[in-house]
């Protein structure tokens, strides 16, 4: 069965380990999130949801606003891309803890960037290595990438390897929050063509 | 949003006519074409995703299926192609990369595309705004073919 038939006829049960993957994953990356900030990260059970591709950069809830993303490809048996997504207080907020001084999300220079994209690269590490333990597959990353705008074109952008192959996509989603909600980050799992069913086999699901 | 606006999301497209508005917030790689034929004022707007369709997908994501939809549908509203003039904008490459990554190439490959299908046409391209790494907002305006360019890094631009 062809991904973009599988994403559609997903059943509860295939759904629900999907969630438990992002539950796995993103408790890993809050823990990691949760060590480098020095402070307790919280997150939101994980949401498994089939979209059309029209309807994924309206997930923010406002496609206009200005955010952060940064986008990582996983590679190997099962490739998907990762979306790490902060709003412009949150990606300040992070970075003035991490560098210790003010952060101007408008002014930030090369090397916040450099340590935005590592907070990426941490977080989705931390997500991928969940993920590999689960499945066994050997999944690595790819350097992240770094943007800045409107929500809707940050978001459609990183689902191009996915949009070749499928007109819907599934996303698991977790939102990350500190106790003062002074972080709200979206974190996006979007498995490529093919992968859905290998991850779901992998798990010892029948697709 | 007012009441004659038009929201277009990504991957479909929208037509309309004096005095409606057609609205497509965010492109990214993406490119929105608009379309207009003064003398019927029916205007259509597009939002594609990608340049080729291979696998039968939904057309309007694709600049090579979603050109041709768009205009029959606008000629079934009584628009007539050979009078049709396009403007287009986005094809950004929105993520800096350290790595290469082929997929990222997709706005400038998107570009070139919506332009190949539009010399097919035989529709002249009388404005664009392509390229560069941020996103675009389009506002279309069919009662005189005006297009406003938003973005959040740079002054507006009218086409």
């Amino acid at each position: 069965m062809a991904n973009d038939d599988l994403v559609q006829h997903l059943t509860k049960m295939q759904k629900d380990a999907l969630k438990e993957i992002g539950n796995i994953g993103a408790g890993n990356a809050a823990t990691a999130f949760s060590q480098f900030l020095n402070t307790k990260i919280d997150m939101t059970v994980p949401s498994a949801e089939v979209l059309s591709l029209s309807e994924v950069p309206e997930v923010t809830g406002n496609a206009d606003q200005d955010v952060v993303g940064i986008l990582l490809q996983a590679m190997g048996e099962a490739p998907a891309s990762l979306l790490f997504l902060l709003s412009e207080k949150s990606a300040e907020h992070l970075l003035s803890s991490i560098l210790d001084k003010e952060i101007d999300i408008n002014e930030i220079d090369e090397m916040e960037i450099s340590a935005m994209k590592e907070i990426g690269n941490i977080l989705s590490g931390s997500y991928l290595s969940a993920l590999n333990k689960l499945t066994g597959f050997n999944l690595i990353q790819s350097v992240p990438g770094f943007a800045h705008d409107m929500a809707a074109a940050v978001i459609s952008s990183s689902m191009v390897p996915l949009s070749q192959a499928s007109d819907y996509t599934l996303l698991i989603e977790t939102q990350f929050l500190d106790g003062d909600h002074e972080i709200e980050g979206y974190f996006m799992l979007i498995p490529h063509l093919g992968s859905l069913k290998k991850i779901l086999n992998s798990l010892g699901i029948e697709t | 949003m007012a009441k004659n606006e038009h929201r277009v999301k990504m991957a479909e497209f929208a037509i309309s006519s004096a005095p409606g508005v057609l609205i497509t917030i965010g492109l990214g790689s993406c490119v929105g074409i608009a379309l207009y034929d003064k003398r019927s004022k029916i205007g259509g707007l597009l939002h594609i995703m990608l340049p080729t369709n291979k696998k039968d997908l939904k057309p309007a994501k694709y600049a090579d299926t979603g050109i041709p939809h768009m205009i029959e549908e606008m000629e079934k509203k009584g628009a007539k192609k050979r009078r049709m003039v396009a403007k287009i904008a986005g094809g950004a490459q929105m993520f800096s990369m350290g790595g290469d990554n082929s997929g990222l190439k997709v706005g400038e490959r998107n570009v070139i595309k919506v332009k190949d299908i539009l010399k097919e046409k035989n529709i002249d391209i009388i404005g664009e705004d392509v390229g560069k790494n941020y996103g675009r907002t389009m506002k279309f305006y069919t009662e005189d073919g005006k297009v406003l360019i938003t973005s959040h890094r740079q002054d507006d631009n009218i086409l």
